[in-house]
């Protein structure tokens, strides 16, 4: 076999060197030449390249792939097969892969690599700006208004619900304080129950409508902290509400 | 049907005692509140001779004035008495039974049946009283009471010692109840630019600040003992119950919770405090240990549940306002939840206190309550046992947070003119009506114990 013959050839000249290089110690006298053997007559071992262009895409885009051989009487590349010694494809993976091509030849046979990275989707954007405001938060989720000495949701307020817990439910790390007020009538203390019973139909509601109940806390203010201070329905209508803040 | 003659007869015995109740029943009706508050339906002729001053010192004459002026305010503010005026008394000042010539007392225009006098002065930083309380009517044994006190001059010892001998006489002659003259009354004031808790005698004198909490301070309630004070705190993180001791002026330890806890209110061994919680998510009333431990509730009914008041006499009742209807309503129930009765039959009823002796209830109420409806939110009394009720106040605005005096004579209450609110008394059937402040806003006034 030539591979044989070729592996002792290098086996003698091996042990040639071994002994010249020891023998260089003792100063004996040389020791006659060894004849040269006689190169083997073997076929040149083929060689190999792939490469690809650009390597890194996005998904969807396409990327050259190029090969080229020598010595090589059959290429074939995996995932893609036989293909000629040397060449251009366009590839268009989903995924990063990595070409693996495989050239043989007389002379043996020999790979060579090429990988071309596809890039991650990109990233969504940013959850939640933590900077949403407090003047943001009141411009967008609006305060519902109540029915004297009621807490239950009005007609009315039901499209502001909705309103607001969609716009939670696109800043879902805000925190949200709903806090019940009265108008001036009434008791002081009866009054904090009955607002805190508005506060309670508030999240009552914005949790039917989906935003999670584990981000509401709820206050009453009964009729110690008035919106309108002046005595007529008009004023009184204003004070009766559930207004919702950030929760710092 | 024919009826026998004994059936005719016994019916028309019962016939004449069943009309001989319900007469009874009609006069006793106009006396009921006068009754059942010990005021009583005779008022006793009493006067008050100013006290003789012994001696010169310099703090003597002021010591003096003040004492015959409280003394006189503390017998008239008793409710009891049909007090002589100073311009109808005799112009005398006896200082000693040898100096009173009872006759000139009991004769008109006086007509005194009793007259209260004595001396007083000060000698080496003391203030000394001797007081005495005469029957101007019986000459033979003329003495009712007779008092002595020595004590260290401030600038409050004559007021104290008006007050002790007030009481002492009110106690002889008033049935044995105790006189209010050293009560004190818990409210909140907003005088200092927040509302705060503020602490006064009876009579309104010596208004201090007790919390200082700048936030919103809400229903003070003093304990049986006088010597802690519940409070709901209302603040960005909701209302909380705060316990503050009268003796350390501190805040001291109560568990916080959700915030959305009010209107504390004490039992009458002062172990327990009983309070409006949604921390289930409704308002209902629970009750814990002063320490916060033994939590439970006691109402569950979709609306605000709030006010508790512990009937003072038992401790096995409470009174409460519940929204459970629709407008607020009193209802009272055993201290358990159960037996839950509802005591008021519409309107907007608010602000429940239990009298002392566990017979009547104050509240506010509207009884034409609504959205342009007429009448006024007034202080009522209510007879549990029979549910007659009486109005107390008429016309002078939204009156409101009435709370009965130790002696159940007495309530205060909170009144409210053109959104201005102040802290007013009256006796308890609505009579002698009289502000307690006069600057800021005073609101959610409650009367201590004892």
């Amino acid at each position: 076999m030539k591979t044989y013959r070729k592996n002792s050839a290098l086996a003698i000249a091996a042990l040639a060197a071994f002994l010249i290089t020891t023998g260089c110690h003792h100063k004996q006298a040389p020791a006659p030449e060894a004849p040269a053997p006689p190169p083997a007559e073997a076929a040149p071992a083929p060689t190999a390249s792939i490469t690809v262009t650009p390597d890194t895409i996005n998904p969807g885009q396409s990327a050259a792939l190029n090969w080229t051989s020598t010595n090589a009487t059959d290429v074939s590349i995996d995932g893609i097969g036989a293909v000629e010694t040397s060449g251009t494809k366009t590839v268009s993976p989903a995924e990063t892969t990595t070409y693996h091509l495989v050239a043989r030849g007389n002379g043996g046979s020999t790979d060579a690599t090429a990988t071309l990275t596809v890039a991650a989707p990109p990233p969504p954007p940013p959850v939640a700006p933590e900077a949403l405001t407090e003047s943001e938060f009141e411009q967008n989720v609006k305060p519902i208004f109540f029915d004297f000495d009621a807490y239950t949701i009005r007609p009315d307020a039901q499209s502001v619900i909705a309103q607001d817990a969609s716009f939670l439910q696109s800043h879902p790390t805000a925190k949200i304080l709903i806090a019940g007020y009265c108008d001036e009538r009434g008791s002081e203390e009866y009054n904090l129950a009955l607002g805190q019973n508005r506060a309670n139909s508030a999240k009552t509601a914005l949790t039917q409508a989906g935003v999670d109940a584990s981000r509401i806390r709820t206050i009453s203010y009964g009729k110690e902290k008035q919106f309108c201070t002046e005595h007529n329905e008009s004023c009184w209508q204003q004070n009766r509400r559930a207004q919702f803040s950030l929760d710092q | 049907m024919e009826a026998s003659p004994s059936f005719a007869s016994k019916q028309a015995v019962r016939l004449l005692l069943s009309f001989l109740f319900l007469a009874t029943a009609l006069a006793s009706a106009q006396d009921w509140v006068r009754t059942g508050t010990n005021l009583g339906a005779q008022k006793i002729r009493l006067a008050a001779a100013d006290f003789k001053m012994i001696g010169n010192d310099a703090a003597l004459s002021n010591a003096q004035l003040t004492f015959n002026q409280v003394l006189f305010s503390d017998l008239t503010n008793a409710g009891i008495f049909d007090m002589v005026s100073k311009s109808m008394a005799p112009p005398a000042m006896p200082g000693s039974p040898q100096e009173i010539d009872l006759a000139q007392w009991n004769a008109p225009p006086a007509n005194a049946a009793m007259v209260a006098f004595g001396s007083i002065s000060v000698q080496n930083g003391r203030v000394i009283v001797f007081g005495w309380l005469f029957d101007a009517k019986n000459t033979q044994s003329a003495q009712v009471l007779g008092q002595q006190y020595n004590e260290t001059l401030t600038p409050d010892t004559a007021r104290h010692i008006a007050h002790e001998f007030a009481d002492a006489i009110i106690a002889r002659l008033g049935g044995g109840i105790n006189g209010i003259a050293e009560s004190k009354i818990f409210y909140i004031s907003d005088r200092s630019g927040n509302k705060e808790v503020w602490e006064m005698d009876y009579d309104g004198a010596n208004q201090q600040q007790i919390t200082h909490i700048d936030s919103i301070c809400l229903s003070p309630r003093i304990s049986p003992d006088g010597q802690r004070l519940a409070f709901d705190e209302l603040n960005s993180r909701g209302g909380n119950i705060r316990i503050y001791s009268m003796g350390l002026r501190r805040l001291v330890s109560f568990p916080i919770h959700d915030g959305t806890d009010y209107s504390p209110a004490w039992s009458p061994d002062g172990n327990s405090l009983a309070f409006s919680s949604s921390r289930s998510g409704d308002p209902e009333i629970w009750i814990s240990s002063v320490a916060g431990f033994g939590l439970h509730r006691i109402t569950a009914y979709r609306g605000p549940d709030v006010s508790p008041v512990f009937n003072p006499k038992t401790g096995d009742q409470i009174a409460w306002i519940s929204g459970r209807t629709g407008l607020p309503q009193v209802y009272i129930m055993s201290s358990d939840g159960t037996n839950v009765q509802r005591l008021t039959d519409g309107g907007y009823a608010t602000s429940v206190s239990w009298s002392p002796n566990g017979q009547l209830l104050a509240f506010a109420w509207s009884r034409n309550y609504g959205p342009g409806a007429p009448g006024g939110q007034d202080i009522y009394v209510m007879d549990i046992a029979s549910r007659r009720w009486e109005q107390l106040t008429h016309d002078i605005g939204r009156t409101d947070f009435p709370s009965w005096s130790p002696d159940g004579r007495h309530i205060v209450f909170q009144r409210t003119v053109h959104g201005h609110s102040e802290i007013w008394t009256m006796l308890a059937d609505g009579t002698g009506q009289q502000a307690l402040t006069t600057v800021g806003n005073g609101r959610m006034p409650n009367w201590s114990w004892k």
